[in-house]
């Protein structure tokens, strides 16, 4: 049944995963997100639904476990903050390179390097240009509240085996430590093994039945030109996500002059910047890329045609600002600002950038 | 004396390719250990009767094409990480048969710390590990398990312990560790080790099944191309040379 209570935006993610029937998590302990793995061995989810634990010895080998769990068919999860997720690159490749499901949590930190412990969203580049090697994305969603974080990992888990494709939560230290109200859905049932086969028979690797021949989860390939075919499959399969799967939410865009690009906890702290732009009689909007990956191209390039100009806010020094400038097609003005480094910016700060950027030129 | 015609029946057939070996033409090199290696195991799991409950995990390196060559479900894991990879399979799928094929260079080398860990944590899978003490499929660089003297292409005036440390001996380390219940050095150089190579790992096998821990079966293997001999001279050499370093018999359990 439905619940409300309080929680943390990473206690939500263990909450999330048990709820929506996962199968397996493997993680490392590193802040801001070690909360996550430290929830589900509190709420010992292998005595209940049956879902696997498994506190591994690095980034490394967790996402090389999820990569056999997911070979199995099975829903499985990892989490980590940025400089693991640098780790886990090797094996997101990997995954996507073997066509294989998967929800990987990044609560990102301050960097590069070690960095801080300070929210960022400085590895936007990371998650939705590549990151590892090859020609492969990843499509990443990006809550904005600890309700989204909730939700978003029964989506992530959809579009993972609708697609066969690795899926990352895209967080921060700020919705991953913040507490919110949130509404839980009612638990729902793990896979069976014969669901499994049945849905996933054609490629999970479950032991062969003598009713199918051996199912094989590899991404080598020695033949470059059946590979240059497997990357055109690929790229096909991409193109149908960023034709069907774009989503943002828009606040105020309709009659805006100015809108403000932003995701994630910057999105947060940009709809009070509308609120004070509205108290000076200035018309600024809000577009939140819920899909960084697809990115919500359309409604920027419609937008493009009619306002003055975009601010991407972003706590880095301007990644999603290129994505802006390519679905605007540069036709008007498009700023960057932010904080970075594990600095979070005030509302104020954005509103001053705002108006020194398009009003004081 | 006319040739005497014997006709075949299943009464006088004294041997035939393993049922779970597929017909693909294997990539491997006149002489080298992984064909002999691969039959065993087709052979061992077809005796089990657990054709459909094996679960292959390939390494990177010469063993990569496993899955083309031995009828069940595979997975080809990235360079060193097949033991965190079988980890999640086994605890996913409890009642499969889960192991991972595995070479010096992936197994020793990069892939050290899943190995260890997979190990420590008793893991019900079971390790099948190639060493020939050389880099095969890159060209014959040295490994970490090349010997002293070993001239290979990254020691070709022949490894010096001053500059690259020691042959590693990965079996006697693991065997000190609590998870694992079965650790064996074997080689397939001669037909009664053959013989006894697969007795060690069918019981390796059967340990994963009844969750006993983490069964580790190394074998002593020869690399024909990578060290430049014949394959008869590179059997040789295995006896001679490789087996005085890693002497062959069980090191636990």
């Amino acid at each position: 049944m439905e619940e409300i209570r309080l929680m943390k935006g990473n206690e939500v993610i263990a909450e999330a995963a048990v709820r929506c029937g996962c199968d397996g998590y493997f993680g490392y302990p590193i802040t801001p997100q070690s909360e996550i793995l430290e929830t589900l061995t509190m709420m010992r989810p292998w005595e209940t639904t049956g879902m696997v634990v498994v506190q591994a010895e690095s980034e490394v080998a967790a996402i090389n476990m999820a990569y056999g769990g997911a070979s199995c068919g099975k829903r499985v999860m990892v989490s980590s903050s940025s400089p693991g997720i640098s780790l886990m690159c090797e094996g997101l490749s990997y995954l996507a390179g073997a066509e294989l499901p998967c929800l990987v949590v990044n609560v990102s930190r301050g960097g590069p390097g070690l960095g801080t412990i300070q929210p960022s969203q400085a590895d936007y580049f990371q998650a939705v240009k590549g990151g590892g090697h090859g020609d492969y994305h990843l499509i990443v969603l990006a809550p904005g509240s600890v309700q989204e974080m909730y939700d978003f990992v029964s989506w992530g888990f959809d579009l993972a085996f609708r697609y066969r494709n690795p899926v990352m939560i895209l967080s921060d230290g700020v919705i991953g430590q913040m507490m919110e109200k949130v509404v839980l859905s009612a638990p729902k049932p793990r896979w069976s093994d014969e669901q499994i086969a049945e849905m996933w028979g054609s490629w999970a690797v479950t032991g062969k039945p003598a009713s199918r021949t051996r199912n094989i989860v590899t991404s080598v390939e020695l033949d470059p030109l059946r590979q240059e075919r497997f990357n055109h499959k690929l790229t096909d399969k991409y193109r149908t996500i960023c034709e069907r799967e774009a989503r943002c939410e828009m606040v105020g865009c309709d009659d805006a002059d100015y809108v403000i690009v932003a995701y994630g906890s910057s999105a947060r702290i940009s709809q009070k910047v509308v609120e004070l732009a509205a108290e000076d009689g200035l018309k600024v909007g809000l577009l939140r890329p819920i899909t960084l990956y697809p990115f919500p191209e359309r409604e920027i390039e419609r937008l493009s045609h009619r306002v003055k100009g975009f601010l991407s806010v972003e706590m880095s020094m301007g990644q999603m600002i290129e994505d802006v400038k390519l679905a605007s097609r540069c036709r008007v003005p498009v700023y960057h600002f932010g904080r970075t480094g594990g600095v979070i910016h005030t509302p104020t700060e954005v509103y001053e950038a705002l108006k020194s950027n398009f009003l004081q030129k | 004396m006319a040739a005497r015609e014997v006709a075949r029946t299943p009464e006088n057939k004294v041997y035939s390719k393993p049922r779970l070996l597929t017909d693909a033409v294997m990539h491997f090199c006149p002489g080298c250990s992984h064909g002999t290696i691969h039959k065993l195991i087709a052979e061992v799991i077809d005796e089990m009767g657990m054709e459909h409950e094996a679960i292959g995990i390939s390494p990177v390196g010469c063993g990569v094409l496993a899955y083309d060559y031995i009828d069940i479900d595979w997975v080809e894991a990235a360079h060193g990480r097949a033991a965190a990879v079988g980890t999640a399979i086994k605890r996913l799928n409890p009642s499969k048969l889960v192991f991972t094929y595995q070479g010096d260079g992936d197994l020793a080398a990069i892939g050290t710390g899943e190995t260890i860990h997979a190990c420590n944590r008793g893991e019900n899978i079971t390790i099948i590990y190639i060493n020939n003490a050389i880099y095969g499929m890159t060209g014959g660089q040295m490994a970490p398990t090349t010997l002293l003297g070993q001239r290979t292409a990254t020691t070709p005036q022949g490894r010096d312990a001053a500059q690259h440390g020691y042959p590693f001996k990965v079996g006697d380390m693991l065997a000190q560790l609590d998870g694992v219940c079965y650790v064996t050095r074997q080689s397939v150089h001669t037909p009664a080790s053959v013989r006894r190579a697969k007795k060690a790992l069918r019981k390796a096998f059967e340990n994963s099944m009844q969750q006993k821990g983490l069964s580790f079966v190394e074998f002593v293997s020869t690399c024909s191309s990578g060290w430049k001999m014949t394959p008869v001279e590179a059997n040789r050499w295995l006896a001679e040379h490789m087996l005085p370093v890693y002497p062959l018999g069980d090191i636990k359990g």
